[in-house]
């Protein structure tokens, strides 16, 4: 089991990393989700042993892991880009590892092939990895990540380099393979569908902290804030001020909000408006606008209006048509 | 320039294709194919070849050319491979000043660098001198000149900087990910450097070795001037055969083995060059660099700093300083000692004393030097431009004949000197005696580096901006005047100083044709330093002074006018 204790990092004399502090468990996936730039791989780097921070601590089953360097962790690392060596072929890359512990000749040749087939790569071994495609680079690098049978997995931003079919179909590989081996796995990503297809739990990396941990489920059912809502591609974000008990005055009217929390009246809070399942026409929780955009979105139209906020409808008005918008009470929540 | 833009897109070979290689091409064929034929032919009759004087005389001068070429290599790689890592991965003050101070010596005149070794390490040099006074000694304890060290010495200063380059450029696009990758699989600092990071460097060690082999292999003005007489490359092997026995076949045979050889080893560079340039896991350069954060990186960087300082900086001032100090008994005064600074070594080159080694005050031979360095731009442009706008565009034509601009390069300037005095002492072509003999002969040295200096520049200048200059009604010479000069201009001028520079050091094939009244500053430097007395000594010393400040300044120039992106070596 990994604890992860309170990292500090700073990066170019600004603070990076306030304060992380998670675990990971064994069989576990975690994703680390945020931005570019906020820290992640230099996270993953920390945990690997190749940058110190400035205060914290890694400990693994209860060892500091501080003074123990990189070499001697067997913690796996799969690069974003990969970073196969170039002058090695496709065996001696995943092999590397296995040579590096000191097993014989035997037992790598059979490691090998086990990782070759659990990839899904068979027969490469001879290949040259600078004539490999992106998605056979990157089952490369994995298998040579996997060979070692490392304690830990660290995935950094795997797939991104790689077009739409080959990330899904990867994705839905490298989870299969994460469930089979049952190694505790960090997975680091700015996109969030990556993040909720494979992980069985999230964390939201914000300026240097994690403001949300959970499954992908509950993350998205219950974001915690206005900044995750916007992240995770949830659906509109006002803010709006809480007039009396369940009512919030936004800027787009009022509109009545189931909400779980205790809120004082005059209170400022965020509120999410999902996008789907709204329907024409007027009522409680109703909005009137005039539609500025329409795009065809898979099996439905996203309809955009001028007060900024977008909606999906099964029938599309005409641009520049004034329409009643009627909110559904399941896809109005309060965000703080 | 209309027609001739649409004519080049198609592949015939017309008139104005072959013009631009006339004059360059009857140029090289006259004065350096012509004369490496004469060569051949007088070296490859049977009687000479398998002469077993010749033989052993051969085998000797090949054996020690090898030797202190493999010993000047390793030198160089002790010095340059950690120097790379240094810049390539370390941030520190002067880090830009220190890394122009080390490619200075590359280009700089062979008798440059030994005046300044000279004044520095010589037996009239300030080491000695300092422990002469220091330990009332009567003779000059250290023996630099004239020993292996000293040439081993001076050819580490030269090609330093071509390890720092070459690898230095490997080693900054090295992904340095490739040696965390590894770690992570469970390699210690010892197996990652074995496993990875050697077979990554090894193709441009090898290249940079092996170019910095040329160079110590051909080396000429180092061995002569610092190695002494009893040290003798086939270069200097040649010379001596030619100028002092008088022996032109045997001077010939040493040409063609020496030929052979320069021949065979370019080839091996050009190949190892090649694998070191395919750029795996291209990696955008200066991400890894950083200052020294450990202990052991900071005593590396200090370290290494301090003696590429001293190794490059000290010879170089030790020069100048000598040339204005009197550290030994005046003309005429053998007991009294006023050590002290003076302006008289620069007074004397004014002077035409009596009985002087020149019929003419030595200052002259700046003059004559200028002279050829003028002809010789003059030259070198008229015949570079023309070939230079051919390759910029290449075609079929230009594919065959590059190579033939190249190959003087190759070929040793003793050599071509050489050819000139096989080629040209009988009429029709009686040109020894003539002043054009000396400027001739810098011209093909300087040529192939101003056609390199031009290429790219007219390379640079698109098609169209020409084509469309022409669609809004300009002239072929208003098109020229506004479109081209203002890219080319730039080039010409590095073009030019690189012509300049080049002629005003050139010592290797102006030692075999110089005429005793009419001298260059390196001959004239050269017979000071092989002259006793303090006199001459300080009269060497101011003359190198003046030679490496125009020289210093050339390359200066040349650096900063480079295109970006102008290839290295």
């Amino acid at each position: 089991m990994l604890e992860v204790i309170n990292i500090h990092k700073k990066y170019e004399g600004a603070p990076l990393l306030r304060g992380i502090s998670f675990t990971v468990t064994s069989g576990e996936t975690v994703c680390l989700l945020g931005a570019s730039g906020s820290g992640k791989s230099t996270l993953l780097r920390i945990i690997a042993g190749l940058e110190h921070p400035e205060a914290g601590q890694i400990r693994w089953n209860g060892e500091d892991l501080s003074t123990i360097p990189t070499y001697k962790r067997n913690f796996g690392l799969v690069f974003q880009d990969y970073v196969l060596f170039p002058h090695l072929r496709v065996d001696e890359n995943i092999a590397f590892g296995l040579r590096m512990q000191g097993l014989d000749r035997a037992e790598i040749r059979n490691r090998l092939h086990i990782a070759l087939e659990q990839v899904n790569l068979s027969g490469f071994e001879q290949r040259r990895v600078t004539e490999l495609s992106g998605g056979e680079q990157q089952r490369v690098a994995l298998a040579r990540a996997l060979a070692p049978r490392p304690r830990l997995l660290m995935f950094d931003e795997p797939i991104g380099a790689l077009d739409r079919t080959l990330r899904d179909h990867l994705m839905v590989e490298l989870r299969s393979i994460l469930q089979n081996t049952g190694v505790p796995s960090i997975y680091v990503t700015h996109d969030q569908e990556e993040a909720s297809a494979i992980s069985d739990r999230i964390l939201l990396l914000c300026d240097g902290e994690i403001i949300r941990s959970g499954s992908p489920a509950e993350v998205h059912a219950e974001p915690g804030s206005a900044w995750a809502a916007n992240f995770l591609g949830l659906g509109n974000v006002l803010q709006g001020k809480v007039v009396e008990a369940g009512w919030i005055e936004t800027r787009v009217g009022r509109l009545q909000v189931n909400c779980i929390h205790d809120h004082r009246e005059g209170e400022s809070i965020p509120v999410l408006i999902r996008p789907r399942g709204a329907l024409a026409g007027d009522g409680k929780n109703s909005i009137r606008s005039v539609v500025v955009d329409i795009i065809y979105h898979q099996d439905d139209f996203r309809i955009t209006l001028d007060n900024g906020l977008f909606f999906y409808l099964e029938e599309a008005p005409r641009i520049g048509q004034t329409i009643d918008i009627r909110i559904q009470s399941s896809a109005l929540q309060c965000l703080a | 320039m209309n027609t001739l833009a649409i004519t080049r897109h198609h592949v015939t070979v017309t008139f104005w294709h072959i013009i631009p290689w006339v004059a360059p091409l009857f140029f090289l064929g006259l004065f350096f194919f012509y004369p490496l034929g004469k060569i051949l032919s007088l070296g490859l009759t049977p009687t000479i070849l398998f002469e077993a004087d010749y033989a052993e005389l051969a085998s000797k001068t090949l054996f020690f050319t090898f030797s202190q070429a493999i010993l000047s290599v390793l030198l160089t790689l002790f010095v340059g491979l950690p120097a790379a890592y240094l810049f390539a991965r370390y941030k520190f003050i002067g880090k830009s000043i220190l890394r122009a101070l080390t490619a200075v010596p590359f280009m700089l005149p062979t008798v440059v660098v030994a005046a300044g070794f000279n004044a520095l390490l010589g037996p009239r040099g300030w080491i000695n001198l300092g422990l002469m006074g220091a330990f009332r000694l009567e003779l000059p304890p250290i023996t630099f000149v004239h020993t292996l060290g000293a040439i081993l010495l001076a050819h580490v200063f030269y090609n330093t900087t071509i390890v720092i380059r070459i690898v230095g450029n490997t080693l900054i696009h090295l992904d340095p990910r490739l040696e965390q990758a590894a770690r992570c699989l469970g390699a210690d600092t010892r197996r990652t450097f074995w496993h990875i990071s050697m077979p990554l460097l090894f193709p441009s060690i090898l290249a940079a070795g092996l170019l910095v082999f040329l160079f110590d292999f051909t080396s000429f003005g180092v061995i002569l001037l610092l190695g002494g007489p009893t040290f003798a490359t086939l270069e200097v092997e040649i010379y001596i055969q030619a100028l002092q026995m008088l022996n032109l076949p045997a001077a010939a045979v040493l040409s063609m083995i020496q030929l052979g050889c320069t021949l065979v080893f370019s080839v091996m560079y050009s190949r190892m060059a090649k694998k070191a340039t395919v750029q795996f896991g291209q990696h955008p350069a200066g991400m890894n660099v950083r200052g020294a954060r450990t202990k052991s990186e900071r005593l590396f960087t200090g370290s290494m700093v301090t003696l590429l300082v001293t190794l490059f900086l000290s010879p170089m001032l030790a020069l100048p300083v000598r040339s204005i100090s009197r550290l030994e008994a005046a003309r005429g005064e053998r007991t009294t000692i006023q050590a002290g600074l003076t302006g008289e070594y620069y007074q004397e080159l004014f002077m035409n004393r009596r009985g002087s080694l020149f019929y003419v005050p030595p200052i002259r031979a700046a003059y004559n030097s200028l002279k050829y360095a003028g002809i010789t731009i003059i030259l070198s442009l008229l015949l570079g431009f023309p070939a230079a706008s051919a390759l910029a565009h290449p075609g079929r034509l230009e594919r065959l004949f590059d190579p033939l601009l190249i190959m003087p390069l190759g070929a040793s300037a003793v050599t071509m000197g050489l050819g000139f005095i096989v080629a040209f002492n009988r009429p029709p072509l009686n040109l020894l005696t003539s002043p054009w003999l000396i400027p001739l002969a810098h011209t093909l040295v300087a040529l192939p580096f101003v056609i390199r200096s031009l290429q790219p520049a007219l390379a640079a200048i698109p098609e169209r901006y020409r084509e469309a200059a022409a669609l809004l009604g300009a002239s072929a010479l208003r098109t020229w005047l506004a479109v081209d000069w203002p890219i080319v201009r730039r080039a010409t001028l590095a073009a030019a100083t690189f012509a300049f520079t080049v002629s005003l050091g050139e010592f290797g094939a102006t030692s075999l044709l110089v005429r005793p009244e009419y001298p260059t500053i390196p001959i004239a430097i050269y017979r000071f330093l092989s002259q006793p007395g303090g006199l001459n000594y300080g009269q060497a010393m101011a003359m190198a002074t003046l030679l490496m400040v125009s020289s210093t300044l050339g390359i200066l120039l040349i650096e900063r006018l480079r295109l970006p992106g102008a290839g290295e070596f």
